[in-house]
């Protein structure tokens, strides 16, 4: 029945609070990270920290796609475009500030920047428009990466390819983890990542690590529950990894999806704004595929990109280094109108949601 | 018998009930009305199906034993006794 699927239920919401509480006071201060842009926005739109106690924070980690995307990535995107290349991109791309300039810029310098649903609907333009050249720039964690490997698998026209800009999730927790000032006692895993990849890739975390680690769903009831858990096997000493988010995700992950994934793409070390490089966090399309690739196609270098403007601090955003309200720029100098930092842009970006939920300054 | 499971607006992935299959490509009902063509390659669906989409591509087929596990979990979680 429908009313047995209590997924916002106030009083089990209460009861969980509660027994947050009783949990919290017989610990020290506790830092618990998520890696996920909608878990942010549950986070702040329901207003979960405020049911916290003071000593358990939840910190945003990079968890947002687009605002770790190198600028030189955008500046890439933006010279194609400018070029005559039709540039097909996902609506939260359109704003982010590259070097100089955003792809909206470029599309009123006149660049043809088409904003789509998914990937699937640009290979359908540029099979109506053969007389263009398209590109899809396919930004996106594990959870985008498929539909990109789906549409190389099922070959598009010669007037398509891919500025691929996919990257992985599990490279960057351990990143943070390994960050000894961060002190992280805690990770709820991001629920739609995790869909794809299953539960096995986040092993390590409470193994080497000895980090509680949670797979959590998107409900305010989701990341409460994953909370309490996390406190838990803190309380007990025993790290482990649970699947909070049994109904989103399957142990095993999306089996088809991983395969098309190891079909098409490498996995190389990559770039990411503001963190540098980081081992093993970045796709790239394998041999056999390189024709789909538009970094080879059309051989545009990008010089002198800058992945943080002057006073920008998404870079420590990003990590959870800082709240955005301890950046200068917050609601200042960077508002959602006129952003400075890629944080501000995307709608799973720590400061735009944050901006959202804040009364204008 | 209806799955519901709850949307958050600008969720990355959402769910939606398959109205009918041709090939890879699905016709789905996200509710209130709002219908749209979806690839369904990366799962095995049926007609009458809920599936998770994002950006247009099926990730996920969600059933109800799945659903109720989660609210079992938290039953379990919140009926057991203090660490």
């Amino acid at each position: 029945m429908v009313e047995s699927l209590r997924f916002r239920d106030a009083a089990l919401a209460k009861r969980v609070v509660e027994k947050i509480r009783r949990l919290a006071s017989k610990q020290e201060t506790v830092k618990i990270c998520h890696v996920c842009g909608t878990h942010e926005w549950t986070i702040t739109h329901f207003g979960l920290r405020s049911l916290l106690p003071a000593n358990v924070e939840v910190i945003a980690g990079p968890g947002c796609p687009v605002c770790i995307v190198p600028a030189s990535e955008f500046d890439e995107a933006i010279q194609l475009a400018l070029k005559g290349m039709v540039v097909a991109c996902f609506g939260d791309v359109l704003r982010v500030p590259g070097s100089k300039m955003s792809l909206l810029d470029a599309k009123a310098e006149g660049a043809d920047i088409r904003v789509v649903y998914g990937v699937g609907d640009a290979v359908k333009m540029a099979e109506k428009e053969r007389n263009k050249e398209f590109v899809f720039f396919a930004v996106g964690f594990e959870t985008t990466a498929p539909s990109t490997a789906v549409e190389v698998i099922k070959q598009p026209p010669e007037n398509f390819s891919f500025l691929i800009s996919h990257r992985l999730i599990p490279p960057a927790m351990k990143l943070l983890v390994e960050m000894e000032d961060l002190s992280l006692n805690g990770f709820i895993a991001p629920g739609h990542v995790s869909t794809i990849i299953g539960v096995k890739p986040y092993e390590i975390f409470p193994k080497r690590y000895r980090m509680p680690t949670v797979v959590a769903g998107f409900e305010p009831l989701d990341i409460l529950f994953s909370v309490y858990m996390i406190l838990k096997q803190l309380r007990m000493c025993k790290p482990r990894l649970e699947n909070e988010y049994r109904r989103g995700v399957h142990s095993e992950g999306n089996v088809k999806a991983q395969e098309l994934m190891r079909e098409v793409f490498e996995v190389t070390d990559d770039n990411w704004r503001g963190l540098g490089i980081i081992p093993t966090s970045a796709l790239r399309l394998r041999e056999g595929y390189e024709k789909y690739d538009a970094h080879l196609k059309y051989g545009v270098e990008v010089e002198d990109s800058v992945d943080i403007q002057p006073g920008c601090k998404c870079h420590l955003v990003i990590i959870g280094k800082i709240r955005p309200t301890e950046c200068p720029l917050f609601m200042r100098a960077c508002n959602p109108q006129k952003p400075v930092g890629p944080c501000m842009v995307s709608s799973e970006g720590t400061c735009r949601i944050w901006a959202r939920a804040s009364k204008p300054a | 018998m209806l799955v519901h499971v709850s949307v958050i607006v600008m969720c990355l992935a959402i769910p939606a009930k398959v109205v009918n299959i041709k090939g890879d490509g699905a016709r789905v009902d996200f509710g209130e009305g709002v219908l749209r063509e979806v690839n369904v390659m990366l799962v095995d669906v049926k007609v009458g199906d809920y599936v998770l989409v994002h950006a247009g591509y099926a990730i996920q087929v969600l059933g109800k034993e799945e659903a109720l596990e989660t609210l079992r979990l938290w039953n379990e979680i919140l009926d057991a006794a203090e660490a």
